[in-house]
């Protein structure tokens, strides 16, 4: 039988679990987004990683929330899975985590329906899955002591650190980025200089 | 009960059948309204929508703006779409070396105007629009046309002037779409066509000014008037640019399938080549030019068309490498730069092409040209890269032994000076495609 | 009923998977982007050409079908 207890480590765990998992989505998202590859991984190899390890952290997400429903100890009401601030326990936290778990939805519903959406609102709506991380983040350090000290705490600043320098790439490129009236010019420039003999 | 549709014989005597011009005022002075209604009478609406479609079909209409595509077909498939029909008319001609447009919105804005209104009036269009190249004195002009129309409670339609940046582009169907929307000038990837879903989603009807004056004309005095000069299959006259060998030359109208050798008086002043179409167009040698009309029939086996009714005679001291290369580097410039193989393959088609120019081409100028040229053939969402390809290709065929005499370092021009007009400005910034 | 490939052009960024996955019928040009053939859709690479028009990072793939 399983005792209240072991639901609530169970979730506890499957919640460290989604964020590590969670950071990695991420991370790659932005590797495919640069175009970057994988060693020894075709394109569409790194794609399918970043699809699948976001349908296996909603998997551990699941797990993650039903055993804390699940665990009769503390009173989580099923439907402050997704209305926000609605929990007896921790109102606030869980909240938040449940803020997360919205934004993350709509991520992945509409990723699963990409090919019958129109390009810019499935990109539109992508856009929520940076919002979503640090909300995740912030759901995770405080619905529970477990990440604020010891290796759990290492492990999160780890991940976290991972998503911020991955993200400060991604910022980086979208500066350097050359707009569209100058990519003509440039290139001409660049093919007026190369080729050709004196 | 449809009521039936009969060509209408011609009203007044002075627009005889057979006289030209027809479109351009004849005392070449600017018709103002007055004079507009001396001559043409009243807008002759036809009561309801359709109506004039069978009208615009017998005189077997085409477009005047370069595709040459049946107006009634147009007409009546965005009178077929679902929605309320939008209607545009394209006076932009972002071709630098046409003027044609611009001549017939300065001399005869109301035969335009005119055909706006009836065109809107075939569709069921609720909306309409006149797209012009940005020139202050024509928009003054044309708004105080539309004035003068207004106080005459001539259109049933307001229209509202759009004007367009002076990009070659500027006038593609889809990238007039965005502009009359309020955004950029740039082309869209279509399906869907504009005429299934243009401005704002709308079914829209996208008209060369030219084509709307003479529906304007053609409502009035009928399909038998139209067709009473041009040929069988291409009947009418149209409005040429024409740029002779000694320099002179501008607008003219002229009947449909008129010898080109006539046009650009090519006996008295030869050509080394002629450019048929515009920078879209293909060059032709001057013995192929000598032999044949200025009418797709003529001018399709040979890889050209009539296009937008350019016209230009290369005088024999220049060099066709030089000026094309002028010209590619032009179109490079004026790439929206929005599709990877037009972004990346025009420059380098114009680099080369000029370093070709310069005399101081790579050996492998030839092979790059002809991969790049068909690496960005129908590649782009426009068919930009198409007519730049198309303009290339006629180059290096025309103009193959300039080719081998740059490669070996020499030129066979007289003088360098420029001959094709080339704007000197390039696009820089976002600004310059609204 | 048969099926082709069409590539947006203006969303294409050249990322290069549907040339990956469906190599019969899309190569890819000197600067990455993809270049598609004219035939249509061979029914074995059906549900791979399905896998690229989803897989696209820039949904730039579709799959029409023939008229």
């Amino acid at each position: 039988m399983i005792t209240g207890t072991a639901l609530w480590y169970a979730s506890r765990a499957t919640g460290v679990v989604c964020l590590v998992l969670f950071s990695l989505v991420a991370i790659l998202g932005i590797v495919v987004n640069r175009q970057g590859r994988l060693p020894g991984l075709p394109r569409f190899a790194v794609t399918g990683l970043h699809r699948n390890l976001s349908l296996l952290t909603v998997a551990f997400l699941g797990i993650h929330i039903v055993t804390a429903i699940a665990d009769g100890y503390v009173h989580i009401p099923w439907f402050s899975t997704i209305l926000p601030f609605t929990s007896g326990y921790e109102r606030f936290w869980i909240g938040v985590g449940t803020v997360a778990v919205d934004l993350v939805a709509a991520v992945i519903i509409t990723s699963l329906l990409r090919d019958k959406l129109k390009p810019a609102v499935w990109r539109a709506l992508h856009w929520l899955s940076y919002a979503s991380y640090p909300v995740a983040v912030v759901h995770s350090m405080g619905a529970s002591k477990d990440l604020r000290s010891g290796w759990l705490l290492a492990l999160t600043m780890a991940t976290v650190f991972g998503v911020v320098t991955a993200i400060g790439y991604r910022v980086n490129d979208a500066f350097a980025a050359v707009s569209r009236p100058r990519r003509v010019p440039l290139q001409l420039a660049g093919a007026d200089k190369t080729g050709g003999v004196r | 009960m449809t009521p039936a549709v009969r060509d209408t014989a011609p009203a007044r005597a002075n627009v005889g059948a057979a006289k030209l011009p027809r479109l351009l005022p004849a005392s070449r002075q600017p018709m103002e309204l007055e004079d507009h209604l001396k001559a043409h009478g009243k807008t002759p609406y036809r009561g309801g929508p359709r109506m004039l479609i069978h009208t615009i079909e017998s005189a077997d209409l085409t477009g005047r703006g370069g595709a040459a595509f049946p107006t009634h077909r147009k007409l009546t498939a965005v009178a077929d779409q679902k929605g309320v029909p939008v209607v545009v008319g394209n006076g932009a001609e972002g071709e630098p070396a046409s003027d044609k447009d611009k001549v017939l919105l300065w001399s005869s804005p109301h035969l335009v105007l005119d055909g706006l209104q009836l065109a809107a009036e075939s569709v069921g269009g609720s909306q309409v629009h006149l797209y012009v190249h940005r020139h202050p004195e024509l928009l003054r002009r044309l708004r105080s046309a539309l004035a003068d129309r207004a106080t005459a409670g001539l259109d049933r339609i307001a229209v509202d002037l759009v004007t367009a940046p002076p990009r070659f582009l500027a006038g593609e169907e889809s990238a007039l779409a965005s502009r009359v929307e309020g955004g950029a000038a740039l082309p869209r990837f279509t399906p869907p066509r504009i005429y299934e879903r243009g401005v704002h989603g709308a079914p829209t009807l996208v008209q060369n000014v030219e084509t709307l004056a003479h529906l304007a004309l053609i409502s009035r005095y009928g399909p038998a008037w139209f067709r009473a000069i041009g040929t069988e299959a291409e009947p009418g006259s149209m409005l040429a640019t024409v740029r002779l060998a000694n320099g002179t030359g501008g607008v003219t109208e002229t009947a449909m399938g008129t010898p080109i050798a006539e046009l650009l008086k090519l006996t008295q002043h030869p050509a080394k080549a002629v450019l048929v179409g515009g920078y879209h167009g293909a060059w032709l040698s001057p013995e192929q030019a000598g032999q044949i009309t200025l009418s797709n029939a003529d001018l399709r086996p040979l890889g050209a068309a009539v296009g937008a009714g350019v016209l230009a005679a290369l005088p024999t001291d220049r060099c066709g490498i030089v000026e094309s290369a002028r010209v590619v580097r032009y179109l490079a410039l004026e790439s929206a730069g929005q599709c990877g193989p037009c972004l990346n393959g025009l420059p380098r088609i114009a680099a080369t092409l000029t370093q070709l120019a310069d005399h101081r081409s790579a050996p492998s100028a030839r092979t790059d040209l002809q991969r790049w040229s068909t690496l960005v053939d129908r590649r782009g969402a426009c068919h930009h890269p198409d007519g730049t390809v198309r303009f290339l290709r006629s180059a290096l065929t025309v103009f193959a032994d300039e080719v081998a005499l740059h490669e070996a370092g020499r030129c066979s021009a007289g003088t360098t000076e420029p001959f094709l007009p080339i704007p000197a400005a390039a696009p820089a910034y976002e600004e310059d495609w609204s | 009923m048969s099926e082709r490939l069409r590539v947006n052009p203006i969303l294409c960024s050249g990322h290069g998977l549907c040339a990956e996955l469906v190599p019969e019928q899309i190569s890819v040009d000197e600067w990455g982007y993809p270049i598609l053939s004219d035939e249509p859709v061979l029914p074995r690479l059906q549900k791979l050409a399905r896998r690229a028009v989803t897989d696209c990072p820039a949904l730039a793939l579709t799959l029409v079908r023939d008229p």
